[in-house]
């Protein structure tokens, strides 16, 4: 728990508690793994319940989910670049690649809403059937997941502003960077098992 | 530099899944199975190329956690799947 | 709009209303008498903001005392209503909202809190750690724990209680059938409880897997700790999946979406599969920490190695991979198909091997063993058979043919209680007399424990082997009556007279705890059983930071090893150095009542003000993130007085076995 720092590691690594901690957000991940897993077995058993209402097909439109999906795999890169400059010990650059995944982020959680109120206008809700219920369940929760990152990460840096880089902070970054990848991977199987698979029957 | 690799790769294996879904006439089953197999590579990219996670001391850990994490959510989507479909 | 001010309060049932006006009037005391003896600042700094494993783990185990005491009043209701034909004691929908919330408190909020407990005070203490990998977290775990029970807990008073069952099945369990807010407590409360569990699955991963002492390696942990390991492994696994399933059910009932209903294109049966996916590595998850207990009592008491070290642990690594592929065995009737079924059935088969070897491994441990039955080891060896008269009728219900003969019986209630109940709560028990010691100073004593023993397995037997037979008969679960007729009467009155046998033992260990508390000798060694893992090489109760030297493992059963070499045990001075431990934090407690807050506007469906008050928990976060407090050294001074007292106590109690 004592702070003995062991300056060969990259700073995130450096202490005890530092280690702890990202092994822990690892296995915190492993929890996230079966969340989303139980939401796509959910949509999975429900996607074919339409209930009168609209199907995949009728909805889904590719160029939207297409700028999405660049949209977050840059993001998902840049978080990276972000990544890569601070174990540089640059905190210009961990903190511009920073702003840059973020505004990405945004983007794709304002280019979501925006599908969602497409959809509602088109009189498929929540409400409407079980595909329907899944769908918006399943995309919601990620795209909670994503916006809740853009406001932690605005949070850490903040604080790498005020105190520079230092383990505790530079651990921080590390977490949030892990968790940012996490949601592209599961972007990915969204990607591939809603849209691309809706579209394709 | 990995970084700048793993993305071109993610993008590529991207649009290769697009092009598939989309622009052929293969079944659906092989469709599935090839865009399925695409989104496994690209997640497994993630996972190593930009999430490092063979780092760490504790990378051991971390990576039969993520197993064990994979091996939960195949048994609980495969087998809500199979258990819900009645039989059928 | 939400739910209307007049169904707030349950009115028109004068049991209910005596039992408001019983709840205000308690609450009224304890507030009164806290501010009379002043403690209520001593109450936040010793305990409401406490990070320390030990004193976390003894308000689990205060809750759990506490859960078990409704529940069992729960448990006693039933039995009273059902003792004899057409009984009058409880209506149909009174039964109904009893056996649900019976079966939530004892599952949720006795039986795991009991665990969590007892690991939170001994897993750092075996490891030779000096707490919980994230110390803050612990606390909210547990405080999240608490709100999720008592926002079950006023469910009886305030809006209505839940009533489809523990299972709460679609679609019974929604909107259109179930139209009150009852099972609105059953989605929130449980929720907010199981974040908790999840948070604490976490921490203890880490926690063992990052601060065992030097020299321990993972072959050489102690059972209990490899059993919590597991489960805290198993919970990370599951209680995900129940987040879900709950959050599903809130949207239903809440939001008007069709995942569960009839409507809409929903399938009630995906909801009875999330729960079961969920569900039964549950089950695991409260037995594989009691097994550990049991070993570590055993080996204590039979004064040996553990027998089969290597295969215990393989057995339950090899239980962490099948708990989760036989979820099926819940629903064998819902019709899934003969291939489903079959292999479902073939995995849940397989479990008992595991099980099996383990049963082998303490029947063989106690061979040839000096034997000593303390009140710790009664309850062991009582367990063996109890389960395995459980685990037996558990592979005849694994049978998918066989299990539409028995489904929904009372055969199965007296399956499941005969693996509860011996595999949890006595060993709980037995847990709770063999470290009341380490976690209070004083033992319980032992002659109310052979009392409490006594009333308690023969009580446990008469409530519940009857059961089996009436099971076979035809008496189905859940019905609040039958006629005289069915021929039912002499086994269900025996069966009822049993639980209040059972009843007068449990009032023999709160009689146990309250006379210990008082009487009991407060001179005893820090090792009063002659034991062999680390947590008795400290003091009795321990100190806040544990060990003033972190001991070194040579070998298995580490304590033993160095009391037989006489290796490590005494401290020099000049190796005492600084300890460094976290400070005390508000937040957990505070975030928990938040949450508490939270939910229960969500349950009463008032959307906005819910969503405001989830903004706190946001804050919370906030405040928690920009948090730099970094605890506090504990100077050398110090530790040097807190070890002087307790290492030369003078004509200390060694052997409290006679
Ligand atoms: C204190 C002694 C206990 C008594 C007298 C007791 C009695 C009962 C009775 C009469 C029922 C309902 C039978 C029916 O379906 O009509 C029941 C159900 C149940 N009990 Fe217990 N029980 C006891 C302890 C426990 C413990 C320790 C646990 C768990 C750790 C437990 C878990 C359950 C569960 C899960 C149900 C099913 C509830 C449902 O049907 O939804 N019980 N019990
Ligand atoms: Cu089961």
């Amino acid at each position: 728990m004592s702070a003995n720092l062991n300056t060969a590691l990259p700073l995130e690594y450096q202490t005890e508690q530092n280690r702890m901690n990202i092994l822990g957000f690892w296995i915190f991940l492993g929890a996230e793994i079966i969340l989303f897993a139980t939401l796509f077995a959910t949509y999975s058993v429900l996607s074919t319940r339409f209930a009168g209402g609209p199907t995949q097909n009728d909805l889904f439109e590719i160029k939207g989910v297409m700028t999405e999906t660049i949209l977050l795999l840059t993001s998902s890169f840049t978080c990276g670049l972000a990544i890569y400059e601070m174990h540089r010990g640059n905190k210009k650059g961990l903190l511009t690649w920073m702003i840059i995944t973020l505004l990405l982020g945004a983007g794709f959680v304002g280019l979501e809403i925006n599908e969602f109120i497409t959809y509602v206008h088109e009189g498929a809700t929540m409400q409407t059937s079980a595909f329907l219920s899944s769908f918006f369940v399943l995309l919601g929760t990620h795209g909670l997941h994503v916006s809740m990152g853009i406001g932690w990460a605005v949070m850490v840096m903040i604080q790498i502003v005020k105190r520079g880089l230092t383990p505790v902070t530079a651990r921080k970054a590390f977490i949030i960077g892990l968790y940012w990848h996490f949601l592209d991977v599961v972007w990915i199987f969204i990607f591939t098992f809603v849209y691309l698979k809706g579209m394709v029957s | 530099m990995t970084q700048v690799f793993g993305f071109v790769l993610s993008l590529v294996l991207t649009f290769a899944a697009l092009f598939v879904a989309l622009k052929t006439s293969l079944s659906f089953n092989a469709i599935i199975w090839i865009i399925g197999t695409l989104a496994v590579i690209q997640a497994a990219l993630q996972l190593f190329m930009f999430m490092h996670l063979k780092d760490g001391e504790d990378s051991k850990a971390q990576t039969i956690n993520i197993l064990y994490g994979i091996f939960i959510a195949v048994v609980t989507v495969a087998g809500s799947i199979w258990v819900m479909s009645f039989g059928m | 709009m939400g739910i209307k001010w007049d169904k707030f309060f349950i009115t028109g049932d004068p049991l209910i209303l005596g039992s408001q006006i019983a709840i205000l009037l308690t609450m009224i005391g304890i507030v009164a008498l806290v501010t009379y003896l002043k403690k209520w600042k001593w109450l936040w700094r010793e305990w409401f903001t406490t990070v320390d494993h030990k004193r976390i783990g003894i308000m689990y185990i205060l809750m759990g005392v506490l859960m078990f005491f409704r529940g069992g009043v729960d448990g006693l209701l039933m039995k009273a209503q059902t003792a004899t034909a057409d009984g009058k004691l409880l209506d149909a929908q009174h039964y109904n909202e009893v056996f649900t919330t019976h079966g939530v408190i004892m599952i949720l909020f006795m039986a795991m809190p009991l665990l969590i407990g007892i690991m939170n005070v001994i897993i750092p203490l075996q490891i030779g750690a000096r707490d919980v990998a994230f110390p803050q977290l612990n606390a909210l775990s547990f405080w999240l724990t608490f709100s999720g029970a008592m926002l079950f807990n006023i469910s009886f008073v305030i809006g209505g209680s839940p009533d489809a069952g523990w299972t709460a099945y679609f679609p019974l369990a929604g909107k259109e059938f179930t139209p009150g807010i009852g099972n609105n407590f059953y989605a929130v409360a449980i929720q907010i409880a199981g974040i908790g569990t999840l948070m604490t699955g976490i921490n203890f991963i880490v926690t063992v897997l990052k601060m065992r002492v030097k020299g321990m390696t993972l072959m050489k942990m102690p059972m209990f700790t490899w059993t919590s390991f597991i489960t805290s492994i198993i919970i990370v696994a599951s209680f995900p999946i129940l987040t879900v399933a709950l959050a599903l059910m809130t949207f239903d009932r809440i939001f008007g979406t069709h995942f569960f209903t009839l409507g809409g294109g929903g399938l009630d049966m995906m909801w009875v599969n999330l729960f079961w996916l969920w569900g039964h590595p549950e089950v695991y998850i409260v037995v594989l920490p009691a097994f550990g207990m049991f070993s570590e009592v055993i080996s204590t008491f039979s004064r040996k190695m553990l027998f089969g070290y290597k295969s215990m642990v393989f057995s339950i690594v090899g239980i962490a991979f099948l708990s989760m592929l036989v979820w099926v065995h819940h629903f064998f009737t819902m019709g899934a198909g003969p291939a489903v079924n079959s292999i479902f059935s073939i995995t849940t088969m397989m479990i008992a091997i595991p099980t099996g070897v383990k049963i082998f491994n303490w029947l063989f441990t106690m061979r040839k063993g000096r034997i000593q039955f303390t009140t710790a080891m009664l309850w062991a060896l009582a367990f063996v058979p109890c389960f395995i008269i459980g685990g037996t009728t558990g592979v005849m219900l694994a049978m998918g043919a066989a299990d539409y003969q028995y489904h929904n019986s009372l055969f199965l209630v007296a399956h499941f209680h005969y693996v509860l109940i011996p595999g949890v709560v006595f060993a709980v028990f037995a847990g709770l007399y063999y470290w009341w010691p380490k976690m209070f100073g004083h033992m319980l004593n032992e002659k109310l424990g052979k009392l409490h023993f006594w009333f308690f397995v023969i009580g446990f037997n008469m409530t519940f082997l009857p059961m089996f037979f009436l099971g076979l008969d035809g008496a189905v679960r859940r019905s609040y009556t039958y006629s005289a007729e069915t021929g039912f009467g002499p086994l269900m009155l025996v069966s009822a007279i049993g639980a209040g046998i059972l009843a007068i033992g449990f009032g023999f260990l709160c009689y146990n705890i309250y006379w210990s508390a008082r009487y009991a000798d407060r001179n005893i060694s820090s090792d009063p059983w002659d034991a062999r893992t680390l947590e008795w090489a400290t003091a009795s109760p321990a100190p806040f930071y544990n060990f003033a030297k972190l001991p070194e493992v040579k070998s298995l059963d580490a304590f033993w090893y160095m009391k037989k070499n006489n290796d490590g045990l005494e401290l020099r001075e000049n190796e005492i150095k600084e300890i460094h431990m976290p400070s005390n934090s508000g937040l957990p407690i505070i975030m928990a009542i938040v949450f508490g807050i939270a939910g229960f506007f969500l349950i009463f469906e008032w959307k906005i003000a819910a969503l405001v008050a989830a903004l706190g928990i946001i804050a919370g976060l906030i405040v928690r993130s920009f948090d730099y407090n970094d605890g506090f050294h504990v100077p050398v001074d110090e530790i040097k007085a807190t070890e002087k007292a307790w290492r030369k106590v003078d004509k200390e109690v060694k052997d409290h076995v006679s």
